[in-house]
């Protein structure tokens, strides 16, 4: 991946913050960093190196959190040890109001976090809450952070089947990582040893009483939806189901020269729009 | 019990073919019970003659003739039509849209909303279901479930990026109906975006909605007057309708028995008042090199098999088309392509929006890969191959010089010195 430019104020004064959370593999359900949590501490260092600040509002002992800090390795320059804040809390508690509070105090100016945490109720709402209470700007599904200077950020935001889309995001934002950015690099042991943990001082953590009306339930199977035909008629039942899937109804040409057959298949790539039609050349 | 009689000579003239009386007592129906109360059918009394001349036996009811006819009864059953005149709540519903029409996932998020509405009192009570579009023209929306549509293109512009101005708009609907629920698709960076974005700023707005204004994300069912959504580490949760709901692909079953009015709703609120400086800005969609995409993701694939030889001609050609390479399990067993293009069951599922074949016969295995493709166009000089009984488009000839006259015709023929150095390597290569 291509290091962002960045200007040497904007590097000097950079408050760039990871929010970390706790995840779950997705098939052993062991416990390690969330996936999209590792890729924003990876942009995060690659951004700012080793003065990427993480935080994390839970538990003190999780074991995700040393390998998120044993992610402070192979930097430029003088890196040192990686720093994680922690935000004492209960799992039922609310983490919004904490992680708010502790943001404004720290003087945040970029927030990178995952989309969505694996663990617990995993809305992905987060991030809009904060930006919502501190009325920045956020930005989601970000592949790549392109320009980060001055009072704006230059991001890379995906979209579906693989395509790329430029965002300019004003500073303070929230950016969440997605899925297919640059692959976090390993946790190394060294530098998770000597990563450091503080816990804030005077936090007090709000039970989230919204969350105590709801009934957990180990996640059920989604039925398969089955094809029903609505028809009076069993006729038109039986026909349905013993239809056999074949996709008739396409167009067959024959006995055509390679060049009327290019010609044919361009109208219908320039029909159904994956070709552009041809403009100035 | 009643004991059945019979007249002895009304049987005897039934039985007996000769009778003079005959036809009067034959018995016209194919089914009856006999004495001992036991149901005969006579089979050769039952069905018609078909259109071949050989007799046919329907069992449903329907008669042969009446199909041979030609007057073929409709498959679609016809649609009860629902109209309300004052609604006096709403359930409003943002679809995706993609490509300007209704995707499977908005119909199944309309048919959602109607479930809400039917356990809210339906029709009778005046709760009207309402999709709120950034597009004006969108077809379909009758028979998808919705009684009212609200049009917010003259707001937003539907094709850029502007979330901000969109909820912007979504807070004046809001301000204006205050509907019961809201109901979005949950994909990123679609509906999962501007939803969360909206129960953001239901939530921070007041004391009393912020309380039920926590968005219900992954809501994939409704049942007994809760939803269930998935959270995270292979947990479910079960809580009342949320305010917000963000809901997964097949969350309920598409409106299929009745047809609504979508009459159009001005609403005179206009949002150019949002904010001055938007926090996000669009700077447009950036080119993608079709081959750093992952295939499963494509867009568009040009796939070859072992009906292409001229593999020089065939990278060019994708280079030309803008298109993705994909291979046939035996281009890569004979070692033209990286195993990691190989589509198929034991290769990569593919979900292109155009998947071009050329010269791939479809084996059962690589059309197991190519079933989430919207459109397929097979290039192949057997008519009867299964890619072609599979393809939308097909085109009878061969694969290369086909592709080399596209190339050609967009400008862009092949330099010829190549293809003799290609034929030169595929040689040692087959050697090697």
């Amino acid at each position: 991946m291509t290091q962002p430019e960045r200007s040497a104020s904007a590097a000097g004064e950079a408050r760039v913050v990871a929010l970390v959370s706790s995840g779950r593999h997705p098939v052993s359900g062991r416990a390690g960093r969330a996936r999209e949590d590792a890729r924003a501490v990876e942009m995060g260092l690659a951004l700012a190196g080793a003065s990427l600040h993480l935080a994390h509002a839970g538990d003190a002992e999780d074991a995700a959190l040393p390998e998120y800090l044993g992610m402070f390795h192979g930097l430029e320059g003088a890196g040192g040890p990686g720093e994680l804040s922690l935000l004492p809390m209960a799992a039922g508690d609310d983490a919004v109001p904490l992680l708010a509070n502790w943001l404004e105090a720290y003087g945040a100016n970029l927030v990178l976090t995952g989309q969505r945490a694996e663990c617990g109720e995993g809305s992905g709402l987060l991030p809009y809450l904060l930006a919502e209470r501190l009325g920045w700007a956020v930005a989601t599904g970000v592949a790549a952070i392109e320009h980060y200077a001055g009072d704006r950020v230059t991001v890379l935001q995906a979209l579906p089947q693989g395509q790329r889309r430029r965002l300019e995001v004003r500073l303070p934002c929230l950016l969440c990582v997605d899925g297919v950015a640059p692959m976090p690099r390993q946790s190394a042991f060294g530098p998770s040893r000597r990563g450091r943990v503080e816990a804030v001082a005077n936090v007090t953590a709000e039970p989230d009483t919204l969350q105590a009306a709801w009934q957990w339930q180990p996640a059920r199977a989604r039925p398969k939806r089955l094809k029903v035909v609505k028809s009076t008629n069993a006729r038109d039942r039986f026909k349905a189901a013993a239809a056999k899937s074949s996709a008739s109804g396409g167009q067959v040409l024959t006995d055509l020269s390679p060049e009327e057959a290019a010609e044919k298949l361009i109208d219908y790539l320039r029909r159904e729009r994956i070709l552009t039609a041809p403009s100035g050349e | 019990m009643s004991v059945r009689r019979l007249d002895p000579h009304a049987e005897r003239a039934r039985r007996n073919r000769l009778h003079p009386r005959h036809l009067e007592f034959a018995r016209p129906a194919w089914r009856w019970t006999s004495a001992d109360g036991v149901t005969r059918i006579n089979p050769h009394a039952l069905g018609a003659i078909g259109p071949n001349g050989i007799k046919r036996i329907d069992r449903s009811g329907a008669s042969v003739e009446a199909a041979a006819g030609g007057t073929q009864a409709s498959a679609e059953p016809s649609r009860r039509q629902v109209t309300i005149d004052t609604p006096t709540a709403y359930v409003a519903v943002v679809p995706e849209l993609p490509e300007g029409r209704l995707s499977d996932h908005d119909r199944d998020l309309l048919g959602l909303a109607r479930q809400l509405a039917e356990a809210r009192g339906g029709a009778e009570t005046g709760v009207a279901v309402v999709a709120v579009t950034f597009q004006a023209e969108v077809a379909g929306l009758e028979e998808a479930g919705a009684d009212r549509r609200i049009d917010l293109s003259s707001q937003v512009d539907a094709d850029s990026y502007a979330p901000e101005a969109r909820l912007a708009a979504l807070a004046a609907v809001e301000t204006a109906l205050a509907p019961a629920h809201w109901i979005f698709a949950d994909d990123f960076p679609g509906g999962g975006d501007l939803g969360r974005r909206l129960a953001a700023r239901l939530a921070l707005a007041g004391d009393a909605a912020a309380r039920a204004a926590r968005a219900a994300t992954r809501v994939w069912q409704f049942a007994d007057g809760q939803t269930l959504s998935r959270a995270g580490d292979r947990q479910d949760i079960q809580r009342d309708v949320a305010r917000v709901l963000l809901a997964l692909p097949e969350c309920a079953e598409p409106v299929s028995d009745t047809r609504h009015a979508a009459t159009l709703l001005d609403l005179d609120a206009s949002a150019g008042d949002a904010s001055a400086a938007p926090g996000v800005i669009d700077r447009g969609r950036v080119a993608v090199d079709p081959q750093q995409i992952p295939l499963a993701q494509a867009p568009f694939i040009l796939s070859a098999g072992r009906g292409v030889s001229d593999w020089e001609g065939y990278h060019h050609a994708a280079k030309v088309l803008g298109a993705s390479e994909g291979a046939s399990r035996v281009a890569v067993d004979d070692g033209y392509m990286p195993r990691a293009r190989q589509v198929g069951a034991t290769g990569t599922f593919v979900s292109a929006s155009c998947y071009v074949a050329v010269g791939i016969s479809g084996a059962v295995q690589h059309l197991q890969g190519i079933t989430k493709c919207q459109r397929v166009v097979a290039i192949n000089s057997d008519p009867s191959c299964d890619m072609v009984k599979r393809a939308d488009f097909a085109i009878i000839g061969d694969g290369d010089a086909v592709l080399a006259a596209v190339c050609s015709q967009l400008g862009q023929p092949q330099p010829q010195p190549e293809s003799g150095d290609s034929r030169h390597e595929e040689v040692r290569h087959d050697a090697a």
